[in-house]
């Protein structure tokens, strides 16, 4: 092993990651304390004791656990969803041959660069005529695959799993559908894992169409916290309050997964 | 890797129900591969190529929000948009940020990334440390930061005060809500990048370095000579994806407006982007037409942008 950094290195990373921490420090901070520390020379370091009260009065002032749970149905059945159909599709273009199947993959790859969020307008009509505006499918559907998706989970199952092993099992008699079901998806598990969280988040930050396609009676959590800003401009200390409620969640989600988090954006790098 | 035509091992089927089998096990080795790629494309093909193409449809018409009688106009749409100030404007709004934010972005992952490549104590602290950022949503990001570069209150202007450089107007100066939106932007995905570029510099053969050592080359010789240029397809990657999303930059400025709910993005358009001004077309002016035009242009935009970034991109890391 080479010897380790010395001092600089350690001041330097560690000096980035308090910039990185301290914003949402200070959302959490003003909350505790009150608006008055904004005008202070000074503001103090520690947090005050006024954070619950806070958090109390943004229940009472946005339906926040309405729109916690349909941030998670959205998110969740987004993430099921685009898991499922990128294993799929992935499993198809690592392990089968088919005639076509390199067109199609060149065009998924190109699908990826495709911004799709320009074609919100006709999307919105659609949805309008559909009468689906405001319910939830409507940010769903628009989101049930990803082309990213399948590129990654073929990626994984072109090494994950060995041809000869599908050989095997078809020389056996196994069905396709069995093959996969028994083969590829046990070996795709810890890619469709970093798949789901990533799309995940993904879906949870979203905001430009929930903005469109819903309304403010059924909000994901996103368009409850725009909310809150835009009735209460001047309230930061409830406006914080709120972003901090929302971020709690995924925060916890982190320390819990971030380890997985990292390898998962390290090895999709060295993949792509 | 792949298979097709597997050797029969099985005896020559002569009853008929194993003939029948092998019938079934032909379609099923066939038509599979379709059916598990089908959903994608057929999903994919309704909810974003068609409203897509579709937009350039609608981009040929006076077409109002709730009013099913629109009037074809050509090109009219994009004419009038050509001679628009205000798309010029937030076209230049947009390029501004993306430049402001996507350029020091680089530079300082690229630096992040060398420093945690080093073998330091607590590794997987240090790199979930830099990814905390990711976690917060875009509209936490948008609020807090407009919080921070609040005018008057805010704790920015408060140290700029202090160590007596002066309040700056963040929301009604052009380059300084550029700035302060870049910062948003910069702040959230530094991490995610330096890890990215992280990787990619693990994937370097050692041999690389160590011959470079016993030839002599010095460190900075080694990062300019054998590190930057191995990443380059990575450095392309980034730049890329980040000009694709950077160009359709939306959240950020909605958010950081002094009037909440606001499309306009500040009171003269200082920092509204091509995206916001879409949505404002569409959404306020209910102008649906005339925003799909916008979302056409902004399109070939981000095509060209990306055909020039990965020419850019290839000569520089040269």
């Amino acid at each position: 092993m080479t010897r380790r950094p010395g001092f600089l290195v350690y001041g330097l990373l560690i000096a980035f990651i308090l910039g990185s921490v301290f914003p949402l420090y200070w959302s959490f901070l003003v909350p505790s304390h009150g608006n008055d520390i904004l005008t202070d020379k000074v503001p103090p370091l520690l947090p005050g004791g006024n954070f619950l009260s806070n958090a109390q009065q943004v229940l009472d002032t946005i339906p926040f656990w309405h729109a916690m749970v349909n941030s998670v149905i959205v998110s969740g059945s987004v993430a099921l969803s685009v898991v499922v159909f990128s294993t799929l599709a992935g499993f198809a273009f690592a392990k089968l041959r088919f005639k076509g199947s390199n067109v199609l993959f060149v065009l998924v790859v190109l699908t990826m660069a495709v911004p799709t969020q320009l074609g919100i307008i006709p999307l919105y009509m659609a949805m309008s005529e559909f009468g689906w505006a405001g319910h939830l499918q409507a940010v769903i559907v628009p989101n049930l695959v990803s082309a990213f998706g399948v590129f990654w989970m073929r990626q994984y199952l072109a090494d994950a799993v060995p041809s000869e092993l599908i050989e095997a099992a078809r020389s056996d008699g196994c069905s396709m559908i069995r093959i996969f079901w028994h083969v590829a998806v046990p070996a795709a598990r810890p890619a469709a894992a970093m798949l789901g969280l990533f799309t995940f988040m993904q879906s949870w930050n979203d905001f430009l169409w929930p903005l469109i396609a819903l309304d403010q009676n059924n909000p994901t959590i996103q368009l409850a916290l725009e909310q809150l800003q835009a009735g209460y401009y001047v309230n930061y200390a409830l406006v914080l309050a709120g972003t901090t409620l929302a971020t709690i969640p995924i925060f916890l989600l982190f320390v819990a997964v971030g380890r997985q988090l990292v390898a998962g954006i390290m090895q999709g790098a060295v993949k792509g | 890797m792949t298979l097709t035509r597997l050797p029969a091992r099985r005896p020559e089927a002569t009853a008929p129900v194993v003939a029948r089998r092998d019938r079934l096990d032909k379609l099923d080795l066939k038509v599979s591969p379709y059916l598990y790629v089908a959903p994608f494309f057929a999903v994919f093909a309704l909810v974003g190529m068609f409203p897509l193409l579709y937009t350039a449809y609608v981009s040929l018409f006076d077409w109002r929000l709730g009013d099913d009688t629109a009037k074809f106009v050509g090109v009219g749409n994009y004419t009038e948009l050509l001679a628009d100030p205000q798309f010029w404007n937030a076209l230049v709004n947009t390029i501004s940020i993306f430049l402001l934010s996507s350029v020091p972005q680089v530079i300082v992952a690229i630096a992040v990334a060398v420093l945690l490549n080093t073998n330091l104590r607590l590794r997987t602290g240090f790199r979930m440390g830099v990814l905390v950022p990711y976690v917060a949503s875009l509209v936490a990001v948008g609020i807090i930061f407009g919080n921070l570069f609040g005018v008057n209150y805010g704790l920015v202007n408060s140290v700029l005060d202090f160590v007596g450089i002066g309040k700056i107007d963040w929301q009604a100066d052009r380059l300084a809500s550029h700035l302060a939106i870049a910062t948003m932007v910069d702040w959230r995905w530094t991490g995610y990048n330096a890890l990215i570029v992280l990787a990619a510099m693990q994937a370097i053969p050692p041999e690389l370095n160590e011959a470079a050592l016993i030839d002599g080359a010095g460190p900075w010789r080694r990062f300019t000579s054998i590190t930057l240029p191995m990443l380059r397809p990575t450095v392309i990657f980034v730049v890329i994806t980040s000009t694709i999303g950077g160009l359709q930059i939306f959240t950020e400025p909605k958010l950081f407006s002094a009037m909440p709910g606001s499309d306009t993005g500040g009171s003269t358009n200082q920092f509204q982007t091509v995206t916001l001004y879409l949505y404002q077309s569409a959404f306020d002016n209910q102008q649906l037409g005339y925003a799909s035009a916008i979302a056409w242009m902004l399109f070939l935009v981000i095509v060209l942008a990306a055909i020039g970034n990965y020419f850019i991109t290839r000569r520089l890391s040269r």
